[in-house]
């Protein structure tokens, strides 16, 4: 039997010295109980329990309930709340111009899966290196109601009738797309949620999160996949999950066979004890095997389902470009020099 | 008329010295789109200029890879105009399929070259022509079958050497630009050339009225496109990140970047690129990624043309609202999608002025030449930076695209303009900021940077209701303030905009407004009335929102006619709406048929109103 020490009670003061307050943001304005908030918590914790540097954090989101968050947790960092659905090439650009920020997005199911899933599916395969949250509630939630790409075949909603569509999965759609990090958790399993966070932090390249996050206005009744009760009957976690920053000992004992620690590009380790039979997630192919499966007998799986620990190159990579941001040139090596605009004037002459 | 196969003797013309035409004609040369003739072409009007002739080349071009009809048109001027030649003296009729219109654009008096195979109808009688035995000489060079399409067109090359006197030398030296010196592909093509001048010296004794003679015009200047200037404006503006998708013919910017960029902008510590050029996978990501960057800090750019910049409008307002720095040059097009996507128009005018929803109103720059082009290429960040907005270059396919001569450009001599913004030490030395606060009463608020190290530093960016302290709001007073601000914002980028450029006449009885490309048309019609006794003043609006001297001009004359190169005469409706005291005195000269506006056509409409 595996065993893991007893939590340790979080320090009041984090590496940099930052009570968790300085990771808060504004005080949210979405509906009391929404799943979306609950995520913003998440945010806040893993970021202060990391140590994270809020102004090097970059935060960016669409449009929706969801894309709203990022004015709630992490003050300190700038943030982008672009357009419905464009928030892939904001982040993009944004990161490309300052390869030193931190990118964190948050994202709707229609943010993403519906208006945005063409600039979602291009993101993946630029990998841009970043967290890409994805709070999925089967709805527009802002908009009052209506289905999403998510939303379950045949589910009825008060408001917008039967859906007659198959869903989208977003997890899918990351790994096809080449996604190297791909996951899916509940609002309503925190402790995953934060775990996953952490392991995100760690991956080279960009890690998507689909994280079931109920509309308890316009989507929570038991019958809907995405609500709070269905999620808390049929969550299937693959694994119990344990992050191990770089910096720290890896103190979980484990029996050989029942643990798989995945040790991610920066050092740190992701400790997965097996709950299901031997479900390996650094095998692509497997996990969308996985996916199909749980689609077509409903079942609700979340932890890490696919990860190629060593990540794969980056945008940064593709493009050549060099070390330091390019929004921190000095001037000097924005503009050539005199000799050379004479220079290249003499092949036009 | 008769149908000729193979006409040995040119109609033989005595021609006086009186009517020799030195210098000062327009060539026209006919091709099937792909035929390769864009060598030939590019040969004749080097070597024209290499002779000291002012020249200038214009490519009329279909929407199509292979087959269609394409049409280069090379204008000599010792007067050193460069608009477009309403008809043609010289006709290189390579395209059977539009022979006969082609012949009927040709001035009386004309040339025509042809094909000796060609099945064309020799129609005029005012015209002289000479068949040209192309497929014989192509035979001849020894050159494989593949290459003897592309090949073929340097025999008019060589003929038209013989009847017009290029320079040989010139037309090698040419060459050797063309190929970047490659042996081969010179040697090949100069032997094609060397057979006609051969052919001709000893088929063609007519001696020809038209003729080039040295000149010494063109020393020191410049021959490009204005794409290419634009890309070069940017390099040295310090683009860093450049988004796009493909449309003709802004595409050519970015391939100017993707020429210099890595010339003159590789970083000589690391040896890396110091910028990215991203092709998107559409034009709203293209401008998503240009704020993104620009937001971070980045000079940031994109170029598209009419469709593009219709997906481009909801970002367009939201850089209007949330102020966020932008660059957009919009080579424009004939629409509306893809109408006539490969001819000239102006027709993006209004659109880009007012691009997007809700009370926006957009900073435009309306280059006028290939030296503008570069201007506008750094300025335009500068701008962008400055007023923290969206700033389009309305460009188009006819100074974008085609060669233009040009003086040479000369090296920035202001630093860059990096805006309002408050870095780390800024903020230790202030208690308190706020990103939309109106701080030095100019409309322009100060911004930070993600990544500033500042416990202060960091705002929240939203296109939604925002104070001035970038917090969410939906209360009235709060929007109102903000949108006073834009205004006086608005206000401000009048006064540091590049102002019109006039040019007055003492005897003025009427002025003349234009833009962008049609200039080299104007000053040529301005020339032209003048002839006709028809004094008209002129001045050139170079950027929008209009500048002060822009009523001021219309308050000096009882007529403005406002020469564009669109349908609706959308610069005209601008400066009446902006100026309803003067509307009645603005008379739209319009024009929108996919060719950049003549001399001739100016002229006429000018003299028909005011003669
Ligand atoms: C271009 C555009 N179209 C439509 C809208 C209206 N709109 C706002 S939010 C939204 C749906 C958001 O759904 P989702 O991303 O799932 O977010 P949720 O509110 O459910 O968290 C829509 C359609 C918009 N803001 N912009
Ligand atoms: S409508 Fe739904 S998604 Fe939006 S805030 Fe309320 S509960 Fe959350
Ligand atoms: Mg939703």
């Amino acid at each position: 039997m595996a065993t893991t020490k007893a939590p340790v009670a979080k320090p009041k003061i984090n590496l940099l010295g930052f009570e968790q307050a300085e990771y808060k943001g504004g005080p949210s304005t979405l509906c009391p109980g929404c799943g979306h908030d609950s995520i913003s918590s998440r945010i806040v914790s893993v970021c202060f329990e990391l140590g994270i540097q809020p102004y090097q954090m970059a935060k960016f989101s669409g449009i929706g309930c969801s894309s709203k968050t990022p004015a709630y947790f992490l003050g300190r960092s700038h943030g982008f709340n672009s357009v419905h659905g464009r928030m892939p090439s904001v982040a993009t650009g944004a990161l490309v111009a300052n390869r030193n920020l931190v990118g964190l997005a948050v994202s709707g199911d229609g943010d993403t899966g519906s208006i945005g899933l063409g600039q979602f599916k291009h993101m993946v395969r630029r990998n841009v290196p970043m967290i890409y949250i994805i709070e999925n509630n089967g709805v527009y939630g802002l908009t009052k109601g209506q289905f999403s790409a998510t939303a379950d075949i045949g589910q009825k909603l008060k408001y917008a009738g039967l859906n007659e569509l198959p869903p989208i999965d977003l997890c899918t759609e990351a790994i096809i797309g080449g996604c190297t990090f791909v996951a899916r958790s509940f609002a309503g399993d925190p402790k995953q949620v934060e775990a996953l966070l952490k392991a995100a932090f760690s991956h080279r390249g960009m890690a998507v999160i689909d994280i079931i996050s109920p509309c308890v206005t316009f989507n929570n009744n038991e019958d809907s996949t995405k609500s709070y009760a269905y999620g808390k009957e049929h969550e299937e976690r693959l694994h119990d999950m344990t992050f191990v920053p770089a910096r720290e000992e890896i103190t979980v004992d484990y029996a050989e066979g029942e643990v798989k620690p995945v040790t991610m590009h920066d050092g740190s380790t992701v400790i997965l004890k097996k709950l299901e039979n031997a479900y390996d997630p650094t095998n692509r192919l497997e996990a969308l095997t996985r996916l199909e499966e749980a689609r077509a007998n409903q079942e609700f799986i979340t932890g890490l389902i696919y990860v190629k620990p060593e990540g794969a190159p980056t945008i940064h990579d593709m493009v050549h470009m060099t070390d330091q941001p390019l929004t921190q040139l000095p001037d000097s090596k924005l503009r050539p020099s005199r000799e050379a605009l004479t220079s290249v004037l003499q092949d036009l002459l | 008329m008769a149908v000729v196969d193979y006409q040995t003797e040119p109609r033989p013309a005595e021609i006086a010295s009186g009517d020799l035409n030195i210098n000062d004609f327009a060539i026209i040369v006919a091709t099937p789109n792909g035929s390769g003739s864009q060598t030939a072409n590019n040969t004749l009007l080097r070597a024209f200029f290499n002779m000291g002739i002012p020249v200038t080349g214009k490519n009329l071009f279909p929407s199509n890879i292979k087959g269609l009809p394409t049409w280069y048109s090379i204008r000599l001027s010792k007067d050193g105009y460069q608009a477009r030649r309403h008809k043609k003296d010289i006709l290189v009729a390579m395209n059977p399929a539009t022979a006969q219109d082609d012949l009927k654009d040709l001035e009386p008096g004309g040339v025509c070259l042809y094909p000796n195979d060609s099945r064309m109808e020799l129609a005029r009688t005012d015209i002289t022509y000479y068949p040209m035995p192309v497929k014989e000489l192509v035979k001849n060079s020894g050159v494989g079958v593949d290459l003897r399409d592309y090949i073929a067109n340097m025999v008019y090359v060589g003929v038209l050497a013989h009847l017009l006197g290029i320079e040989i030398a010139q037309i090698e030296s040419a060459l050797s630009k063309h190929f970047k010196g490659k042996a081969k592909a010179i040697q090949v093509n100069m032997g094609v050339v060397n057979a006609a001048v051969e052919w001709s010296q000893a088929n063609l004794q007519t001696p020809c009225q038209f003729r080039c003679e040295p000149m010494a015009q063109t020393a020191g200047k410049l021959m490009l496109d204005g794409n290419t200037a634009a890309a070069l404006g940017a390099v040295f503006g310090g683009v860093t990140v450049a988004a796009w998708y493909p449309i003709t013919p802004s595409t050519s910017v970015i391939d100017g970047l993707n020429d210099y960029l890595p010339r003159l902008r590789m970083d000589p510590e690391t040896g890396q690129p110091n910028y990215a050029v991203i092709q998107a996978e559409d034009e709203l990501a293209a401008i998503g990624m240009v704020l993104g960057a620009g937001w971070a800090g980045a000079r940031a750019m994109t170029s598209t043309s009419g469709p593009g910049l219709s997906l481009m409008a909801e970002f367009a307002g939201f850089s209007y609202f949330a102020e966020v720095p932008a660059v957009i040059w919009d080579v424009m097009r004939m629409g509306p999608s893809t109408g006539m996507p490969t001819r000239t128009s102006q027709g993006d005018i209004l659109s880009a002025y007012f691009l997007s929803h809700g009370d926006t109103q957009q900073v435009c720059l309306l280059p006028g030449s290939v030296i503008e082009c570069f201007e506008f290429g750094y300025l335009a960040f500068d701008f962008a930076e400055r007023l923290q907005t969206l700033i389009i270059v309305l460009s188009d396919l006819d100074l974008g695209m085609n060669q233009w001569m040009s003086d040479t450009f000369e090296y920035p001599e202001q630093p860059l303009d990096r805006g309002k913004v408050l870095h780390a030490e800024d903020l230790k030395q202030i208690e308190s900021w706020g990103r939309y606060r109106d701080v030095d009463g100019d409309g322009i608020a100060y911004r930070t940077l993600p990544g500033t190290n500042h416990p202060n530093a960091a705002y929240f960016t939203r296109g939604s209701g925002h104070n001035a302290d970038a917090k969410y709001t939906e209360r009235s007073d709060e929007w109102m303030e903000n949108l006073d601000r834009l205004a006086k914002k608005f206000q401000t980028a009048r006064t540091i905009l590049p102002k019109p450029l006039e040019m007055n006449h003492e005897n003025a009885t009427a002025g003349l407004i234009s833009y962008g490309s049609n200039d080299p048309a104007v000053i040529e019609a301005l020339d032209r009335l003048r002839e006709q006794k028809v004094n008209v003043a002129y001045q050139r609006i170079r950027a929008l929102p209009f500048a002060a001297e822009v009523g001021d001009f219309l308050a000096k004359y009882e007529r403005v006619y406002v020469v564009e190169n669109n349908y609706n005469g959308q610069m005209a409706q601008l400066l009446r709406m902006e100026y309803p005291a003067y509307a009645a005195r603005v008379v739209a000269l319009a024009n929108c048929d996919g060719l950049p506006l003549t001399a001739r056509w100016i002229t006429e409409a000018v003299v028909e109103q005011e003669g």
